[in-house]
């Protein structure tokens, strides 16, 4: 049983510096009810932290794949591509 | 960069797009092929499957050269229990010679069939994301991408752009998709050695065989697969966004779950996995398709929701798509009309083809599996089905009649009673039968 760190791992990345996931207003996740980003995420970008009362983003980990585009209930993540050439690169695919 | 004009400018390096560039630029158009990823297929997954019909209208005895994995001879169908499978499947020789299929993996395919369309004469971009279309008026000109005085101009732009088509978007030709129009899945690689894969799947030199299965997907609608590459396996599941949202499930941990059930376990069991990987499938179907031409444009493939889902057919629709669309320009070129009158062959080939009437025939089955409950038709009946054959083939003393009365009242139980299973039987026939 792999978990998900150890998933990630075997994905090539080039990290570009800024994140092109961006969360377009901190005060609508504060007023999220399910917050489940945080679950239908494949590869765990969003995490709601309590303690400053924001969603964290790690686009570092980001598959690319646009569930959170569609399936933020209000459409609160601003998402575009990685910059050219950065992102993800498969080996197989 | 900034003046150059092309007579087309393609939008994605996948199937589609490889497809329209490749056939325009072997009718002597001059063709830029952009894609985002450092090479063609770097940001591509599917499940695997590649089909010959269609690759072969664009490219006659592709196979000899093309990067494939296994030639599918064998399709299997599995129902799952908690710990049971009811199994369906066809193995026939007849799909071989000519392959019927094969399974592959996209970081070759793509990469070669992107070098087809640059050997005929496009020119291939890579490392580059087209940030907008650029347009005079109503009609599209151009694109703008990131790289500095990126802009290109075109007489066409060929929007290949996959299932999240931010492009498709920005053209308004068709509003986001809604969580129900989509399935997550996430795949593994898994590496195993040759003679392993060969004698846990029956198989014979390149022979192979791919499993879908229903049922395990803790409720939510959707499908897993097991297909068998060279040297490793393609191993993945799919659900429908919009049940991910309600069961508050991890994708990954779904997949890892799974990978427990009894009869994929063994299979499974001792292989490595070499990569993980997500993607979106756009399944709307039918009624999700945009319209596909403009002044200046036209949209393929996942771009345009043209996948079968009943049938797990992408790619071949993907690449029709993009032929057409490249004849469509051809044509335009020819007459010097690249307005929406101008380019409305390419609907009337989509029109009259497969894609659309494979599309039209299930175009009910969105609105069946969106409004019925799919923990009955992906969880319940499966469930039901596999005890119904395990009260069957047990002897235990029990009269048969008896048996077969208690199995059909399973099943009838599990979809509500019989006047709901006739209903649901008739709807999904319906659906599947547009």
């Amino acid at each position: 049983m792999s978990s998900i760190a150890e998933k990630l791992y075997t994905i090539r990345y080039k990290v570009d510096e800024n994140s092109h996931l961006v969360i377009k207003d901190q005060e609508v996740c504060l007023h999220c009810v399910t917050k489940e980003c945080q679950d239908f995420c494949p590869a765990d970008v969003y995490h709601w932290v309590e303690k400053e009362q924001m969603t964290s983003v790690a686009f570092e980990n980001c598959i690319e794949c646009g569930t959170c585009r569609i399936g933020c209930p209000t459409y609160n993540i601003q998402w575009v591509y990685p910059k050219g050439g950065h992102g993800i690169t498969y080996k197989f695919g | 960069m900034a003046t150059e004009h092309f007579d087309a400018i393609v939008v994605g390096a996948g199937p589609a797009g490889s497809a329209a560039a490749y056939t325009m630029a072997k009718a002597g158009l001059s063709v830029v092929l952009i894609e985002r990823g450092e090479f063609p297929g770097a940001k591509n997954i599917f499940g695997g499957v590649i089909y010959r019909k269609q690759l072969e209208d664009i490219i006659p005895e592709f196979w000899k050269e093309a990067p494939l994995e296994r030639e599918v001879v064998e399709q299997r169908l599995w129902l799952l229990g908690d710990q049971s499978v009811v199994t369906l499947g066809h193995r026939n020789e007849a799909f071989k010679d000519p392959n019927n299929c094969w399974t592959g993996l996209r970081v070759k395919f793509d990469q070669w069939f992107a070098s087809k369309a640059e050997q005929a004469g496009a020119l291939n971009i890579y490392e580059t994301v087209v940030t907008e279309l650029i347009r005079e008026g109503n009609k599209v000109v151009g694109v703008r991408t990131d790289r500095e005085e990126g802009d290109l101009y075109a007489n066409v732009v060929v929007v290949a752009d996959g299932v999240n088509s931010l492009l498709g978007k920005s053209l308004g030709v068709h509003r986001e998709w809604q969580p129900d129009e989509v399935s997550l899945a996430v795949k593994e690689v898994i590496a195993m050695p040759k003679e392993k894969i060969m004698d846990r799947f029956n198989l014979e030199g390149n022979e192979g065989v791919t499993i879908e299965f229903v049922g395990n997907t803790l409720g939510m609608a959707g499908l897993g697969f097991l297909y068998t590459n060279q040297d490793t396996l393609s191993f993945g599941v799919g659900v429908m966004v919009s049940d991910l949202k309600k069961k508050r499930v991890k994708p990954y941990e779904l997949l890892e779950s799974v990978k427990q059930h009894p009869m994929l376990r063994r299979l499974l069991q001792g292989g490595e996995t070499k990569e993980y990987a997500g993607h979106l499938i756009p399944e709307g179907g039918y009624h999700s398709i945009p319209p596909l031409s403009g002044d200046g444009w036209v949209i393929c493939g996942d771009a345009a929701q043209l996948v079968n889902f009943v049938h797990r057919e992408g790619t071949n629709l993907a690449m029709t798509s993009g032929r057409f669309a490249a004849e469509a320009i051809i044509q335009a070129h020819t007459k010097g009309d690249f307005s929406r009158v101008g380019l409305s062959l390419y609907d009337r080939l989509v029109r009259e083809s497969f894609v659309h009437k494979d599309l039209k025939k299930y175009k009910g089955l969105h609105n069946f599996l969106r409004d019925s409950d799919p923990t009955l038709m992906f969880d319940k009946l499966p469930r039901a089905l596999n005890d119904a054959a395990y009260q069957m083939l047990l002897v235990d003393g029990v009269p048969k009649a008896e048996k077969q009365r208690m199995a059909m009242r399973g099943i009838t139980d599990a979809a509500g009673g019989l006047m709901n299973l006739v209903k649901l039987g008739a709807q999904g026939w319906r659906a599947m039968n547009g």
